[in-house]
């Protein structure tokens, strides 16, 4: 026998007694503690999300650009409700009958036991109405929420919209459920984690007459909810305001920045408009008619929008040019109102002839530019044209162009540097002459840019050649920092500072020259504005009208570059939007009246296509 | 054809194998109405879904079970080492080629199938350990048993500790109950129940505050040897005393000092007297006494630091929050509140099958896998959570019953290995739906989803129903 064989008893005394503590435990939780009971309908918690209020926006100089308002959604959970008075509900809510029923359809799709949202933002008055009847319709309930509200009303572009979560995100992001609200563009979407804040939830025991009976166990596990952080942003909303204004009856954009750091100051598209039309009960309409209007004022522009840089690129070239000791500022080439070779002829307006390299930004010479470039393509040190083609692509793309810059803003695009093997394609291998693509010269042929890169082609001009990557964002909550070390970053482009300084001095002699210069019409007094002009040539009717410029030309505080679509040469509107841009920003007033109230009344937008 | 004593269907224990076919039904119900939404059922059965698949391994399973009958039953017993050292060798193959998943690197992954290898090591350690258990020359009382057989048990534990899951690996711990029934002195499953006890305490209540209870339990145990009140009464009491100065002195002086400190001090300043005492009177009983009192204290101060440095954050507050420290109905406690909403919520008759309501709003996680008793809970009420669970016992007891039958000591053994395994199973999976185990991710046996876990208890019990058919050979 077994010596141990009564041990048998102890481990089946162990196994016994277990079982028969989970069941008391059981008995206990299931039969006397009537806490954790549901009632027979199943009703008795309700779990009402506590929505944070999103974190406000200002601008630079600590003006509020947006701030939150309360707002009610009406809320139901299908699986509770019973019949009620439909007349009385719809003339309530100020709905038809067909709209209720399909609505209640919808949300039992969605779920017959989890809440969604039946109607979106009542009226405080409607909520003050509706909440005294509530308990007459069973499964309906009122979540708080609150709804964006801005003050400027302007400045839509940047600072994007909030919306419901599709269904894709309220599937994948744990956050999220169905009817959450999320940034969709603009700051309101790159900064979503800071805006956000943190859900809470406060769960209710209701009875059966839907009315809550307080919180379920003294409020044990409720959370509360945390608003979202407030953010900064690099935008001063009156010089933003103002450029608005300007822009008015104008396609276009405006992009200033801030060369030292690389900040926004304003960032605006037209047409515009009120960011308040995306919110509250009509947004849809609304959405719908912005997203068809011809005009496309949901396009933002600065960042999607792509143009050829026309001659503001000759500061490129010549940047280049000097680099590569392909000129030296003393080199002055000959034009005879153009540049002819064999049969080619490229046109260029008048001026006096054997220009330098300043007097040919000055002047914007294109002959000077036909030939600096035609001598880099052919200079017999880089073996082939394709060799040195590579070269000065390899160049261009350290201005950051054609490739995305990095904005912290949604939509950014590439713009377009044509590659090698795209001409090769067109000519064939091995058969690239220079005189080919002699227009990339001055700015013309294949080259996409977009507004915020040449802004940003400025701001490396104002710093002898380098930048920080274009931003919007000024100050965050420490935890978020992180989301801003890319922004402190210097990048260099492959010119060396000490040839910037002819460039510069070109680009003052085009707004302040003695002797004539491509936009003297952007002359402030006393403030030394340096600029350049182009035009973009548009293949659908009137040319674009660009212009880059930077003030004071020492130590300067404002880059910028002004696109003007239809709006012809450079000079006629680009150059004067520009420069009482930086007379605002620079002075704060406006002296010149007759400048400002031409630019005011000039509209734009039915300009004949070109015939 | 027929012959009834060599038959092996006529020896089968077929009341086991009902329990087993009942268990396993019940699951696949709960398992149905534990994934079962109004969507769901419009689109027909699916055998994509969870309770699809449960079919198709419970189908598996039955061609395991067959397996189990059809091997001689002495294979088992000759190749208990070849297969435990084979298992060992696949812990070690998970370990560098695995499949990560929900944090553990435990699985092996081959298209559809997924295999978890430590399910398979409890069977071949219950094989190994039976075969060590049942050596003819075993001294069970010797310590060198006790240490070989922590050895083949703790080596698993340790490859499966390596793959983060820590679930799989307390199982284990479960065989030395197994060893208990074959000998293992009383005093370690004291040692063992007093550690437990230590390590809740210390997590609960100050330090100094268990000293002054083990200081008690020693002069109890001093008294209980000796049977001598009056000398017990005056060591205690000039060890309190002691204390007590110590305590309203270091207090007066010492203020920023910890109490624990004092307590010691003073403990340390009166073992010297009793010590002295000891070496006089030659009292070997008191000095064990007094070293068990000294070990005691050094574990109690021992648990914070391994608590705080070996378990992982995540296990600290699951523990936290079982024994009520941390209050966290969001975070660790989350499961355990809903879970416990769910079950309190089905009250003593439950909502009936496919009404739960906790069930369809997804409130409780793993809702089909760890957490399947709440659909029991929720749907069946007291009613139904207390007849699974008696219908657990019975299923223990009678493999207990089976076990004892046996003639030869591997097979017994080894039922008590099945037995016990399925009890820790139970025991944690249960309790921590009823927020009485902490929440360790471990399958309810036969109920949860999952092939791994039911090709592994299914090969469990069905190996030792064929020993059982073979009660009356002697197998070594």
């Amino acid at each position: 026998m077994n010596p141990f064989a009564n041990r048998k008893y102890v481990i089946g005394s162990i196994f016994g007694l277990l079982i028969l503590i989970y069941i008391i435990r059981l008995f206990v939780l299931q039969v006397i503690d009537q806490s954790y009971k549901l009632s027979a309908s199943n009703n008795v918690l309700r779990y009402v999300t506590q929505h944070p209020a999103r974190g406000l926006v200002y601008d630079r100089n600590g003006k509020l650009m947006v701030y939150n308002e309360a707002a009610y959604d009406l809320m139901v959970v299908p699986q509770q409700i019973e019949a009620f008075d439909t007349n009385e509900f719809c003339q309530m809510l100020d709905l038809t009958k067909e709209q209720v029923i399909s609505r209640l359809d919808k949300a039992k799709t969605y779920s017959r036991f989890k809440s969604s949202v039946f109607e979106k933002q009542l009226s405080a008055k409607t909520y003050a109405a509706f909440q005294e009847k509530l308990y007459l319709y069973k499964g309906f309930f009122v979540e708080t929420r609150t709804i964006r509200q801005y003050p400027q009303s302007t400045a839509a572009h940047v600072l994007g919209y909030v919306g419901e979560v599709n269904d894709e995100i309220a599937t994948t992001d744990n956050y999220y459920v169905a009817g959450d609200y999320i940034g969709i563009s603009g700051v309101e979407k790159s900064y979503e984690e800071v805006l956000r804040g943190k859900k809470g939830v406060e769960i209710f025991m209701v009875d059966v007459h839907n009315r809550i009976k307080g919180n379920y166990r003294k409020g044990r596990y409720d959370t509360a909810p945390e608003h979202g952080a407030n953010v900064t942003l690099t935008i001063d909303a009156e010089l933003q305001a103002y450029g608005e204004l300007l822009m008015g009856n104008k396609i276009g954009s405006i992009v200033a920045i801030e060369p030292s750091t690389g900040e926004i100051l304003a960032l605006i598209s037209s047409p515009a408009y009120n960011p308040e039309l995306l919110l509250g009960r009509n947004r849809t309409d609304n959405y719908n008619a912005l997203k068809n209007d011809t005009l496309k004022p949901l396009f933002n522009r600065p960042l999607m929008a792509r143009y050829p840089p026309g001659s503001t690129f000759k500061t490129v070239n010549a940047l280049i040019g000097l680099q590569e000791g392909i000129v030296k500022p003393e080199t002055t080439f000959p034009c005879m109102q153009g540049y002819a070779a064999g049969r080619f002829f490229m046109k260029c307006h008048y001026h006096r002839n054997n220009l330098d390299l300043t007097a040919s930004i000055q002047h914007s010479c294109n002959a000077y530019y036909a030939y600096e470039f035609r001598n880099l393509l052919d200079a017999p040190k880089y073996g082939s044209v394709e060799s040195a083609f590579e070269l000065w692509r390899n160049h261009v793309l350290s201005f950051g162009f054609g490739k995305k810059l990095g904005v912290d803003l949604p939509h950014e695009v590439n713009g377009y540097i044509p590659t090698l093997s795209l001409y090769n394609r067109i000519y064939g291998e091995g058969r690239l002459r220079s005189l080919n693509i002699v227009s990339l010269a001055i700015g013309q042929g294949e080259l996409l840019m977009t507004p915020v890169q040449m802004a940003n082609l400025t701001a490396i001009i104002c710093n002898n050649g380098y930048y920080y990557a274009p931003h919007v964002i000024k100050d965050l909550p420490k935890e978020f920092n992180n989301m801003k070390m890319p922004y402190l970053v210097k990048r260099y482009t492959n010119v060396d500072s000490v040839h910037f300084k002819p460039i510069i001095e070109g680009m003052y002699l085009a707004v302040n020259g003695l002797d004539g210069g491509t936009a003297r019409i952007a002359q402030i007094p006393g403030i030394e504005v340096c600029g350049k002009t182009g035009t973009a040539e548009n293949p659908h009717g009137e040319d674009h009208s660009i212009f880059i410029a930077f003030a004071p030309k020492d130590n300067p505080k404002i880059a910028l570059a002004v696109y003007i679509e239809n709006g012809g040469f450079g000079a006629t509107w680009a150059a004067p939007v520009a420069s009482l841009m930086i007379e605002k920003y620079l002075t704060g007033t406006i002296k010149r009246k007759w400048h400002e109230e031409r630019i005011l009344n000039a509209n734009l937008l039915d300009v004949r296509p070109k015939k | 054809m027929f012959d009834q004593k060599n038959n092996i269907l006529f020896k089968l224990d077929w009341l086991t194998i009902g329990l087993y076919l009942l268990l396993v039904m019940l699951g696949w119900f709960n398992i149905y109405s534990a994934v079962y939404t109004d969507e769901q059922q419009a689109l027909g059965f699916d055998f994509s879904s969870r309770y699809g698949r449960q079919i198709i391994w419970i189908m598996a399973s039955v061609v395991i079970l067959l397996l189990a009958l059809i091997l001689d039953s002495k294979f088992y017993s000759s190749f208990g080492y070849l297969l435990y050292a084979l298992s060992i060798l696949l812990l070690i193959a998970v370990l560098l080629f695995g499949t990560r998943i929900n944090g553990a690197k435990s699985w092996f992954v081959m298209g559809p199938v997924r295999l978890q290898p430590a399910e398979f090591v409890k069977i071949t350690t219950a094989l190994a350990l039976s075969k060590f258990l049942s050596a003819y020359n075993l001294r069970p009382e010797k310590f060198k048993t006790l240490l070989l057989v922590g050895a083949i048990v703790l080596l698993p534990v340790a490859l499966i500790l390596l793959q983060n899951d820590t679930g799989s690996a307390l199982v284990f711990f479960v065989f030395f109950l197994v060893y208990f029934r074959e000998g293992m002195p009383s005093v370690y499953l004291l040692i063992a129940l007093l550690a437990v006890a230590l390590f809740v305490l210390s997590l609960l209540y100050q330090n100094y505050l268990i000293v002054i209870i083990l200081e008690l339990l020693t002069f109890l145990a001093f008294y209980i040897t000796y049977r001598r009140w009056k000398e017990t009464l005056i060591g205690f009491f000039i060890l309190e005393s002691i204390t007590g100065i110590f305590w309203v002195a270091g207090s007066y002086f010492r203020p920023e000092m910890s109490k624990t400190i004092f307590v010691l001090a003073a403990l340390g300043f009166a073992s010297v007297g009793f010590i002295y005492q000891i070496y006089k009177h030659r009292l070997k009983e008191a000095f064990v006494i007094l070293l068990m009192l000294f070990g005691s204290i050094a574990f109690t101060y021992s648990v914070d630091y391994v608590f705080d440095n070996a378990l992982d954050n995540y296990q600290q507050r699951r523990i936290k929050v079982l024994l009520g420290i941390e209050d966290d109905p969001y975070g660790a406690g989350y499961n355990v509140n809903q879970s416990m909403i769910a079950i309190g919520s089905g009250g003593p008759g439950g909502k009936g099958y496919l009404q739960g309501t906790q069930t369809k709003f997804k409130f409780v996680p793993e809702q089909s896998t760890d957490f399947i008793f709440c659909t029991v809970g929720e749907e069946w009420g007291f009613v139904g959570t207390a007849t699974v669970l008696s219908l657990f016992l019975f299923l223990l007891l009678r493999l207990l019953k089976l076990a004892e039958r046996q003639k030869s000591r591997f097979s017994r053994v080894f039922g008590y290995s099945v037995a016990s395994i399925l009890f820790f199973h139970i025991a944690i999976n249960v309790g921590m739906t009823i927020g009485l185990a902490p929440v360790i991710g471990i399958p309810l046996p036969f109920f949860s989803y999952g092939g791994s876990s039911l090709w592994g208890f299914t090969f469990l019990l069905f190996i030792f129903l064929k020993l059982d058919a073979n009660r009356n050979q002697l197998i070594t």
